[in-house]
């Protein structure tokens, strides 16, 4: 673990228009936890949404305007590093933001755009990456003494390849078992505006991933991205399931002395 | 391809091949076509024009005779009777083989065995008889004018071999440029589609030959949109498929709502970015079929030709809501934007306002959250779609943003910070 009297680091937090909204706790835990690792956390208070809804759903023009304030607002030099708790908003920045810019120019209209965006692009992580390689930690000092099963969120998966690396922080936690989901890699159905577009393949893709999680025997199904934790989440409160939905950082954020409530 | 003895024919749509292909079974004389599996074909929709013209087409390949004997559709590229299960199938041929041609022996039982030998008997007799094969391809080499099927039944070595006259229908996008590229593609298509490490039955053929096969050869090569396709920047990349089926196999979406939902001859998601090309965005079903995704991205990943298939997707989204330029018959045209999108659109926008100004965010949330006692359950008209089987997320007494602003960062609160 780093220590406080190495503290370098200076990271502006992006908890992202979801967790601002609907779940701070994911954002108060995200700024526990790396404060505790030395990082020293700010929030710019110009910050909204990255675009990522009007993008894939078809608003690639009105994304952009969302785009430049999410670069203006982040890409500052103060900043060495953007952390964001959510995989596809990661995946939004670090592989959407430079295909933005490549059809504006594509489109005719210059370099602007492209250059805009680039200097968050490099530095935009999402919190399970930075944790291990940038801070090169796996044991963040957690305690979290409960059967959890861990869903990979496809753009965390498959856009940023976070691989194993929120399994290593989560084996490493204290007290924590940790349980393999039957079909992890499938879609949980959110997919966005996907989820009200075609409702009814959405909820039967959420039953399914909500039964696979149970199956398991876990108390808890942890993500790295709370869109698709309300999905899942709304559809365990419905069908009254024993499992609950918590993200990674609210587990990861937990210690001894202050447990999650 | 022509020095070899095969005739060429171009074709710039549906209706200009079948136009082609019928004139030319029209000349042979005969009335009726052996078929091999093909897609270029069941996408002009071949087999209705012919029957129009009182030309009867046997489909032979097993799945695509179940099909046909069913007055079904295809639901899968690779295997299109998927939908069936095997009573079913019983069912279809002892009820519809007599009406074809041979029928099913007596006492046909569902046994896989069964089956297919009630297929083998019903299509031997279609094979010998049968003076004209219809056939599409899987690859064309250019360097040889060679033409390859991939087949794994046999069935499409007889249609190849047997008849006097040999028409093949053929999407214009299949060239490959020398043998030395056929052997890629003959590793990555099995590999991708059945996951055999060799294909069993690979046909070639280069025009005809005098000693053996069919005496006339037709080649006709089809556009039917392909080159407007080609003009798109983004989603000419889906002029790459080799049909191997692998983004069906995996794809959620299309193993819940199955083949048939996808209005087209191509399901699954490279049908949800190929059908809106090839035919356009004008349709309710072409428009929405870029919707048709969670943009999860397991097609992508298992795509041996490596189509970025939620970029395509996310491409044909923006043309369906903002219109845009497209490319119809090598002509630009500027494409309005689709009806039936007013309230995302007007949603899209309020939000991007709010996204604009943190300020409005910021008294947007405040509201939401002193009025939070309040939330309904369940909601009215579109957001019904959420609520009929979700719960919806409890708005917090305090966002993000406030919570920071109180405790200055988490430094005055018991519950986060140092």
């Amino acid at each position: 673990m780093i220590g406080k009297e190495e503290l370098a680091m200076r990271v502006a937090l992006f908890p992202t228009c979801v967790n601002d909204t609907l779940y701070p706790d994911t954002g108060r835990a995200v700024v526990k936890l790396l404060t505790r690792l030395g990082v020293e956390v700010d929030f710019p208070m110009g910050q909204t949404c990255c675009g990522q809804a009007h993008y894939n759903t078809g608003y690639r023009h009105q994304a952009e305007p969302l785009a430049r304030r999410f670069s203006d607002v982040f890409g500052s030099d103060a900043y060495d590093a953007i952390v964001t708790p959510s995989g596809s908003c990661g995946a939004m920045v670090r592989e959407l933001y430079p295909r933005m810019g490549e059809r504006a120019r594509a489109e005719g209209r210059g370099d602007g755009l492209a250059r805009r965006l680039a200097p968050v692009v490099p530095k935009t992580y999402e919190l399970t990456e930075f944790l291990v390689d940038v801070l090169g930690v796996t044991d963040v000092g957690a305690c979290y003494p409960h059967k959890v099963t861990y869903h990979p969120t496809c753009h965390g998966l498959r856009s940023l390849g976070l691989g194993e690396r929120p399994a290593r922080l989560l084996r490493a936690v204290k007290g924590l078992e940790l349980v393999e989901l039957p079909g992890a890699e499938e879609c949980c159905g959110f997919g966005g505006t996907f989820a009200v577009k075609n409702p009814d393949v959405s909820a039967a893709m959420g039953a399914d991933k909500v039964r696979h999680a149970e199956s398991t025997g876990a108390e808890v199904l942890c993500a790295a991205d709370n869109s698709c934790l309300m999905h899942i989440g709304g559809t365990m409160a419905r069908l009254r399931t024993a499992v609950r939905p918590v993200h990674i950082a609210e587990i990861l954020a937990s210690t001894e002395e202050e447990p999650l409530s | 391809m022509t020095a070899a003895g095969g005739t060429v024919h171009w074709a710039a749509d549906a209706d200009e091949a079948n136009r082609i292909v019928t004139r030319l079974v029209r000349e042979t004389g005969e009335t009726e076509v052996v078929k091999v599996k093909s897609m270029a074909t069941q996408e002009i929709g071949l087999n209705e024009a012919l029957e129009e013209a009182g030309i009867r087409a046997y489909e032979t390949d097993l799945a695509e005779l179940i099909v046909q004997l069913g007055a079904d559709r295809p639901s899968h590229i690779l295997v299109p009777a998927i939908h069936r299960n095997r009573g079913e199938i019983r069912a279809i041929f002892a009820r519809e083989m007599g009406r074809w041609g041979r029928p099913a022996p007596d006492g046909l039982t569902d046994s896989p065995r069964d089956l297919a030998e009630a297929a083998r008997l019903h299509l031997r007799e279609k094979f010998l008889r049968a003076k004209v094969g219809v056939s599409g391809a899987n690859f064309m080499v250019a360097e040889t004018g060679t033409l390859v099927v991939v087949e794994s039944e046999g069935n499409g070595r007889m249609c190849l071999t047997l008849p006097e006259t040999l028409i093949s229908v053929v999407g214009i996008e299949k060239v490959v440029p020398t043998w030395r590229d056929l052997e890629v593609f003959l590793q990555t298509l099995p590999r991708s589609s059945t996951a055999e490490r060799m294909n069993p039955y690979t046909s070639t053929w280069t025009g005809t030959t005098d000693t053996d096969g069919p005496r006339a050869f037709h080649l006709v090569l089809l556009d039917n949109g392909r080159t407007d396709t080609l003009a798109d920047e983004v989603g000419r990349q889906a002029l790459r498929c080799i049909r191997c089926s692998a983004c069906l196999n995996v794809c959620p979406v299309y193993e819940r709502a199955g083949g048939h939902a996808y209005g087209s001859v191509y399901p699954g998601p490279i049908g949800a970015i190929l059908s809106p090309q090839l035919r356009g965005t004008a349709s309710e079903i072409d428009a929405s079929l870029p919707y048709a995704s969670s943009l999860c991205g397991a097609c992508y990943e298992v795509c041996p030709v490596a189509i970025d298939i939620p970029e395509v997707l996310v491409h044909l989204r923006e043309r369906v809501v903002q219109g845009g330029e497209v490319t119809r018959r090598g002509v630009k045209v500027t494409l309005k934007p689709a009806k039936g999108h007013a309230a995302e659109r007007a949603a899209m926008r309020a939000a991007g306002l709010a996204f604009a100004r943190p300020g409005v965010l910021r008294a947007g949330l405040r509201l939401a959250s002193r009025t939070r006692r309040f939330h309904p359950r369940t909601l009215p008209g579109p957001g019904r779609a959420w609520t009929a089987t979700r719960e919806l997320p409890k708005v917090p007494a305090e966002s993000f943003r406030d919570w920071w602003q109180r405790t200055g960062g988490g430094k005055d609160d018991g519950r986060g910070g140092k």
